[in-house]
Order: structure tokens, then C-alpha cells, then sequence
């Protein structure tokens, strides 16, 4: 105890004299600085506390982040040879074929995507919110399929629809068509639940007198809709429509599971996969049988990061300029 | 408008007649809500029940008759759960622990440690902290493939490939949400309780599982939830990361079966799925109120 005692006093001694001018004088003015009394022994277990994330957050992200970077500006195989050769990768990856139709295809599977789903996932939010009976049920059956992985719904739909396009001598595997309609048949199952939610909690929130105030004045369900409701449940519109697009550029799983971007056409000597989206795309390239496409496949997931990242401060830089005309 | 003039009109003449008027109106308009909605809940449902229905069913007939019922010589019984145990050449029942523990155990690092660390950052507040915080914040918008290749590297190196130890690799690339949400709970609630306690000479430690903690226990559990549905479906990460000869999670069973589809047994593998999805469709109804309330939380804040 006693030994004790006089660590913490020399600790403490120590501090005061690291003390600045201005900890001082608030020290002086303002008493016993009630700050510091949690501060400053929470600070001598910065070990405990902070120790484990920022381990793992280093082993987890910052490092393996750091390293892909470089790694985008070299040409390798394994990690350890790699050798330094500026934009080469870059350069590679636009003028990559496949690349750019996946490109495209992604931005126009996330954008057919992004308006199916908040269409209708509002629609569905709008008749929860009417006081139906049984609208607890109905929540429960919507949210349901975004408990199933990516891997299990793609399994699911394929046989499913296998199942009719057999009928008519066709599989999802063959047709393009029917694999970018599937998937956006798949991903509007799995997300319109998790969308309404949002929804839901926006319409709850609408004041109850801007909607009585509306009816008094004899506005139609319809001049309600558009002049109360929507632009109070705002926030939550731009939450769900940033959510879906970045959902449907980093597509994955269900990507992989339904199509695995098949059928492949030959393009000038090039086998293009009809149904690949980005990040299906970076991932065979990686992990294809060309194991020197590897740098280029690293510099593909930059530009697919710097696009993601670049839609996430856009819903950033929206929501903090709403923030401040409210 | 004219329909507005009409209805004031009549407004002014009996305004008694016109309510109950209106009630029954909009009685029918709500049964009708209610018989669409019964009828895309069906709609909704019909794929897991195609699901139940094939996993019954011989396989021959899952491809032609996908959306018959199982009757006659369609009905294969119990023999295709028992083929899915060991379908793959692998033990399902071993994919799901495989599951369990890595969704369990990871769960609970990243709740226990990014709390602590949400509290220590969010009360200490010093340069460190914020580089910290502001790297976790940016951690959320960086998509998985940008450190896929170096993360499984770095993780092989560092023997992170087994079940047991795949959770700190969880703890490191799922902090960013985790942190972010738990910083914003801490800095809403008054500092004045933890002051008091520390005043009262109550150290650190305790003042975080005594008084801190149970104030977190809401956002745990919504961070909690976000992190089960994450990481039980996880597919990539685990498939990179784990060597995948020894550990198998369930999605990468299942995507091993799919692997070699045509030659596949079918009603197996939707046995498979249907073993799946049940524990996920029990736990999702157990705790159906934690698991939208924390969706909402989550969706809110990022």
C-alpha cells in the first residue's frame, strides 16, 4: 500500500510539473479542474483501453491499407518482390476492357438498384405507417431476408430462377438480361426491408400537428404527401438512397453467389464476363490464373476505393449542409 | 378543387354524417392496404418456402419441378439432410461451429474493446485519440477489396488463420463503426456521474464496468447486432483469411457446393440451406426488437 502510495505521488508530481501555463490558471481559477480528476488516472491506463483496437486496428487496416497503396505502384506476385514501377498498374487498369465494362455496368446496376429499392421500400413504409392491422407482421416478413448472407440468397434465387427460365430452354447463366434483372429482383428482396425501416422511423417522426394542420386546411392525401411528408422524412430519404448506391457498388457476394458473372463473351480476343461488377472484377483479377495481373488488380481497388470513399464524403459534405439550413 | 368546395359544402351542411361517412371510407381503404400487403408478404415469403419444399425433394426433380410439391416419388424424406452432413467432403456441423465461434467470439472482442476505447477516446480527447478516431471514421468508407490481398497476407503471416484467432483481424477492420457509434453515445451522456465516482476515488477500471458500462448496454447491443449479421455472413473475409482446407464457415461451405454446380445434388444442397437459415430465422425473431432497433441506430449514424 505504502509503495504504492508514493508511486502515485511521484506520477502526480511529475504531471504537475508538465502542467502548461493556461492548465494552471484554469487550475487556479476554475478550482478543482473536474476534467482532470477522470482524465488523468484514465490516462495511466491508456494501455488497457486503447491498447487492443489500435493493435488490431493496425493489423486489420492500417497497415494492410498503407501496403495496398504502395503495392498499387508495383508489380508483384507474392508481397515480398515487389518492384516499384510508378502508374504502369493504373494505366494497365483503364485500358483493361473487362475493367471498364464492369464499370459501367455497376454505376448502371447501382443506379436501377437505388431507385427500385426507395421507391418502393417508401411505398411500403407509407401503408406500415396507416395504422393497418397486422403492420408488425408485415415489418417482421420485409426485414427477414437481410438476415440471410449474400451467399445463401444467391444460392436461393438461382435455383429459383432456374427454376422458371428452364420452362423456356434458358438459365440466368446464359443470358445477360436475365442476370442483371435477377440480381436487381434478388437485391431489392434483401433491401427494401432494411430501407423501410429507416423509412419508418422517419415517417414516425413527422409531426403529428404539420399533418393535422394540412387536413384542416383541405389538402389532398397526394398535396400532403409531396408538401408535408416528404420533406420531413428528408434525412432519411438521403441516408437511404447514399446507403443503397454504395451498397450497389460494392457488391459482392450476391454478384458471386447468382452469376459469377457469367455468360462470357469474346470481344476482340478478350473474354469478357457480361455480368461482372467491380468488385467481382478486382477480385478475379487477383486471384485469376495471371498471378502478374496482380499489381494491376491492386491498382483497380484503389480507383474502386477512391470512387466509394468519393460517394461517402459526398453523403458527408450533403448531410452537414442540411444540418446547417436547419 | 372542386372536389375540396363539394366536400366543404357539405361540410357546412352535416358535418356528423360526413365523419362516419368518411370512416367507413377509409375502414374499406385500410382493408384494402391490408389485403395488398397480405398478398406481397406471400410473395415475400415464397422464396424460403421454395426452399423448404426442394429440400425435400429428390434431386432430379429440384431442377424441373421447382415449385412442385414433394408428393409421390418427388418425396425424398430425410435423406437429403443426411447426405448435406457430409456433403462437400466436409462436415457441415463443422462449418457451423467454425461459425459460431468466430461470429461469437469476434462479437464480443469488438463490443468489450472498442467500448473501452470509445470511453478512453471520447474522455481523454487528446491528439492521439483524434488521429485514431478520425481513422476509424475513415475506415468505413474503404471497401473490403482495397485491403483484401494485403490483409489476408499480413494475417497469414501473423498466423491469424484459425477460427480462434481470425476475431483479431474482425476487431481491427470492424473498429470503424463500432468506435464511431460508441464515441457518439459517450459524449451524449453527462460526464458529471463518471467525475463524481472518480472524486470519490473510484478508479478507472471500476468507474468503466460499473458506472459506464451499464449506461453503453443500449448501443452494445445495437452494435452487437450489426457485427452478428456482418460477420455470421461474411463470406470473403473468411474465405481469404482462414485456411480454408481446415475452417470452414457456412458461407463458404455453401459456396464450395455452388462451386461445382451441374454435378451438384441439389435437394442436399438445399438441405444445406434450409439448416442455414432456420437458427438465423430464430434468432431474428427472438430478437426481433434489438435487431431493427439497432439497424436504425446503425443506419442513422452511418
Amino acid at each position: 500500500m505504502a509503495d504504492n502510495n508514493t508511486n502515485q505521488k511521484t506520477a502526480s508530481q511529475s504531471e504537475k510539473k508538465s502542467e502548461t501555463f493556461f492548465d494552471k490558471l484554469r487550475r487556479i481559477f476554475g478550482g478543482q479542474n473536474a476534467s482532470y480528476t477522470l482524465k488523468r488516472p484514465l490516462r495511466k491506463w491508456w494501455l488497457l483501453f486503447m491498447g487492443p483496437v489500435t493493435a488490431a486496428f493496425i493489423i486489420g487496416f492500417v497497415w494492410p491499407f498503407i501496403q495496398g497503396i504502395y503495392l498499387s505502384f508495383c508489380n508483384f506476385r507474392l508481397v515480398s518482390d515487389a518492384e516499384f514501377i510508378g502508374f504502369d498498374n493504373y494505366a494497365k487498369a483503364f485500358s483493361d476492357q473487362s475493367f471498364m465494362r464492369s464499370f459501367w455496368y455497376t454505376g448502371l446496376f447501382a443506379l436501377t438498384s437505388l431507385v427500385i429499392i426507395n421507391v418502393l421500400a417508401f411505398a411500403v413504409a407509407l401503408a406500415l405507417t396507416q395504422n393497418v392491422r397486422g403492420s408488425n407482421l408485415f415489418r417482421t416478413v420485409f426485414f427477414m431476408p437481410n438476415l440471410i448472407g449474400g451467399i445463401v440468397l444467391g444460392y436461393i434465387w438461382s435455383m429459383i430462377f432456374d427454376g422458371i427460365l428452364s420452362n423456356f430452354g434458358t438459365s440466368i447463366l446464359q443470358n445477360s438480361t436475365w442476370g442483371f434483372w435477377g440480381l436487381i429482383i434478388l437485391i431489392c428482396w434483401q433491401q427494401i426491408g432494411y430501407m423501410m425501416i429507416i423509412y419508418i422511423a422517419g415517417l414516425n417522426a413527422v409531426p403529428e400537428d404539420m399533418l393535422e394542420a394540412a387536413k384542416i386546411d383541405g389538402a389532398t392525401r397526394w398535396q400532403t404527401l409531396w408538401k408535408v411528408t416528404i420533406p420531413n422524412v428528408m434525412p432519411s430519404i438521403t441516408i437511404c438512397t447514399f446507403l443503397s448506391l454504395t451498397n450497389g457498388f460494392k457488391l459482392f457476394d450476391q454478384n458471386l453467389a447468382l452469376t459469377g458473372g457469367q455468360p462470357i463473351v469474346m470481344q476482340d480476343g478478350v473474354a469478357i464476363k457480361q455480368t461482372e461488377m467491380l468488385a467481382l472484377n478486382i477480385y478475379s483479377t487477383f486471384y485469376g490464373t495471371n498471378t502478374a495481373a496482380r499489381g494491376t488488380a491492386q491498382a483497380k481497388a484503389v480507383i474502386f476505393f477512391i470512387l466509394v470513399a468519393a460517394i461517402g464524403l459526398a453523403q458527408l459534405a450533403y448531410t452537414r449542409k442540411k444540418e446547417v439550413q436547419q | 378543387m372542386k372536389d375540396n368546395k363539394a366536400t366543404k359544402a357539405v361540410n357546412n351542411i352535416d358535418p356528423a354524417l360526413l365523419e362516419s361517412a368518411k370512416k367507413v371510407d377509409r375502414k374499406k381503404n385500410k382493408t384494402a392496404l391490408m389485403v395488398v400487403l397480405s398478398v406481397i408478404s406471400i410473395v415475400y415469403v415464397l422464396p424460403v418456402l421454395a426452399v423448404l419444399i426442394n429440400a425435400f425433394k429428390n434431386n432430379t426433380y429440384v431442377k424441373t419441378d421447382t415449385f412442385a410439391l414433394p408428393l409421390n416419388d418427388m418425396w425424398a424424406g430425410f435423406s437429403n439432410f443426411e447426405k448435406g452432413m457430409t456433403f462437400g467432403n466436409y462436415p457441415f456441423i463443422d462449418s457451423v461451429l467454425n461459425s459460431l465461434i468466430i461470429t461469437l467470439l469476434s462479437t464480443f472482442l469488438i463490443v468489450l474493446c472498442t467500448s473501452m476505447a470509445a470511453w478512453y477516446i471520447a474522455r481523454v480527447n487528446s491528439f492521439l485519440c483524434k488521429v485514431i478516431y478520425f481513422l476509424c471514421v475513415f475506415s468505413m468508407v474503404v471497401p473490403f477489396q482495397m485491403v483484401m490481398f494485403t490483409l489476408s497476407k499480413t494475417a497469414d503471416t501473423l498466423k491469424l488463420n484459425t477460427p480462434w484467432t481470425i476475431p483479431i483481424v474482425y476487431l481491427g477492420f470492424g473498429a470503424g463503426l463500432a468506435i464511431f457509434m460508441f464515441v457518439g453515445f459517450v459524449k451524449s451522456i453527462p460526464i458529471e456521474i463518471e467525475e463524481a465516482a472518480a472524486i470519490d476515488g473510484c478508479g478507472p477500471i471500476r468507474t468503466y464496468f460499473t458506472i459506464v458500462f451499464p449506461m453503453l448496454r443500449p448501443t452494445m447491443i445495437s452494435v452487437g447486432i450489426l457485427e452478428i449479421m456482418w460477420i455470421w455472413n461474411d463470406y470473403l473475409l473468411p474465405y481469404l483469411v482462414l485456411d480454408i482446407n481446415k475452417y470452414r464457415t457456412i458461407p463458404i461451405h455453401i459456396q464450395y457446393l455452388k462451386g461445382s454446380y451441374g454435378a451438384v445434388d441439389l435437394g442436399a444442397s438445399m438441405a444445406l440451406i434450409l439448416m442455414s437459415i432456420i437458427p438465423v430465422i430464430v434468432f431474428y425473431l427472438v430478437c426481433q426488437k434489438y435487431i431493427i432497433k439497432g439497424v436504425a441506430a446503425g443506419a442513422v449514424k452511418g
